[in-house]
């Protein structure tokens, strides 16, 4: 079974087979985290570290662990992970830890991760699950960040607010403000926002394959009446 | 079939223990600059309640845990600033209730005199864009009642503009500062009333992690 090669892991991993948008799992986290970039920045990227580090532990057992227990198994994996990455943001990044708060607890219960131990590191090489982890988790991230980024310009007319939470005092200046005295649009800020949102993003993604299916479709066309 | 069952056992155990140590291990590393982080967050808060010059004690030592419905019910930490041991403001960290969506959580600070120092939103749930203009970060309205004091405004102009106060309420959302309104004024009554229990030296065999556990 370790006949995945790298490049379809990354197609995959970041479009084809996309967690949020393909697979749409973690949408709890997804939807809630997302009002901002650097909130989504920040459980995306503690997603990431959870994925890279649960599928590289998942692989690793693999030829031990028996059929039987490997569920259990998987959760015990995931959950010590997760709440050590929780100990060493609140450790590191307090402030944003502060501000993600229960949800940081909550990647435990991301589908997508168990899915990702159960139907892929448990089935190939070290190397190969860490790369599917990364870009699992890269291709969550982005489309938290797009999500993110599309409620925050909608919602309060700004980017990048609040970056200082993940970058330090520096950052501060990072903020872009995309309109002066916006009175912001609460909707999108609002739960409602992040399911329209999600809505548009999945739409989008299906219109891009729509297209890429009819060109290929034509030029394979093409290619046989130029043949005949 | 028993011996597979014991295997079994033994991996899951196995696989427990390794878990539990991870954590425990991390936990280890991180746990005192988890504590001062904490410690760093709150002392920034009371910084811009009460700037450094006005107090000379450990004011993040220096508390004492109070009850009283005026405060919103249930165990509150009040921390005590005091210059050559005398009381300079007490910062009372107390709960709002009847926000929009759930309780607010507010540092009010008092001075000795009885007047406001200042006044901070710790945690709410209110709604992005209407009623979080109570946190400093987004607008000044909180700044509003520093130096207020109970004879002014007189107590029963102490609501918002729609109750006959002088306080501003937002476009929108009316029944977030009005909470904060009523929980300000509360503290001031009740600091008006216990005095002396406020500012009261902490026992002497008081162990400080008993008092932190609130926070």
């Amino acid at each position: 079974m370790n006949d995945t090669p790298y490049g379809k892991i990354v197609a995959d991993g970041l479009w084809y087979n996309n967690a949020a948008l393909v697979q749409l799992l973690g949408l709890c986290p997804l939807l809630a985290i997302s009002g901002t970039v650097v909130n989504a920045l920040g459980l995306g990227l503690a997603t990431t570290l959870t994925l890279i580090a649960s599928n590289v532990s998942v692989s690793f057992i693999r030829n031990w662990v028996r059929p039987e227990i490997r569920i259990p198994i998987y959760v015990l994996i995931i959950a010590s992970v997760v709440t050590a990455i929780e100990l060493a943001m609140n450790a590191y990044f307090h402030e944003l830890y502060l501000v993600l708060g229960i949800f940081i607890p909550l990647i435990v219960t991301n589908c997508a991760i168990i899915g990702r131990a159960e139907a892929f590191a448990s089935k190939h090489t070290i190397p190969k699950a860490f790369v599917d982890g990364l870009i699992m988790g890269i291709g969550f991230t982005l489309v938290l960040v797009a999500l993110g980024a599309m409620r925050e310009a909608i919602g309060q007319g700004t980017l990048f607010d609040q970056a200082h939470l993940m970058f330090g005092e520096a950052a501060r200046g990072l903020t872009v403000t995309l309109i002066e005295d916006y009175r912001g649009f609460l909707l999108a800020i609002l739960p409602p926002g992040a399911f329209i949102g999600l809505g548009l993003l999945l739409a989008m993604k299906n219109l891009v394959d729509d297209r890429l299916e009819k060109r290929a479709a034509r030029r394979a066309e093409a290619l046989r009446e130029a043949r005949a | 079939m028993l011996r597979e069952i014991y295997l079994t056992t033994a991996l899951l155990a196995a696989f427990g223990l390794v878990g539990a140590g991870l954590v425990a291990l991390v936990h280890m590393g991180t746990a005192e600059r988890i504590e001062a982080n904490r410690e760093a967050a709150t002392l920034a808060r009371l910084h811009d309640i009460l700037p450094d010059g006005e107090y000379d004690n450990e004011i993040i030592n220096d508390t004492t845990v109070l009850s009283h419905a005026l405060l919103g019910g249930g165990n509150h930490l009040v921390y005590r600033a005091r210059l050559a041991d005398e009381p300079v403001a007490a910062v009372f960290s107390v709960t709002a209730r009847g926000g929009y969506s759930g309780d607010i959580h507010l540092l009010v600070g008092v001075r000795a005199d009885g007047r406001v120092a200042g006044v901070r939103v710790v945690s709410h749930r209110e709604t992005p864009g209407l009623g979080d203009d109570i946190e400093a970060d987004r607008s000044d309205w909180i700044l509003g009642f520093d130096d207020l004091e109970l004879g002014n405004p007189p107590v029963e102009r102490w609501a918002v503009q729609r109750d006959g106060g002088i306080f501003d309420q937002f476009t929108g959302a009316t029944i977030t500062p009005r909470a904060v309104v009523r929980a300000v004024r509360d503290t001031l009554i009740y600091f008006d009333t216990h005095r002396e229990q406020v500012f009261e030296p902490m026992p002497v065999d008081d162990t400080d992690e008993e008092a932190h556990t609130d926070e």
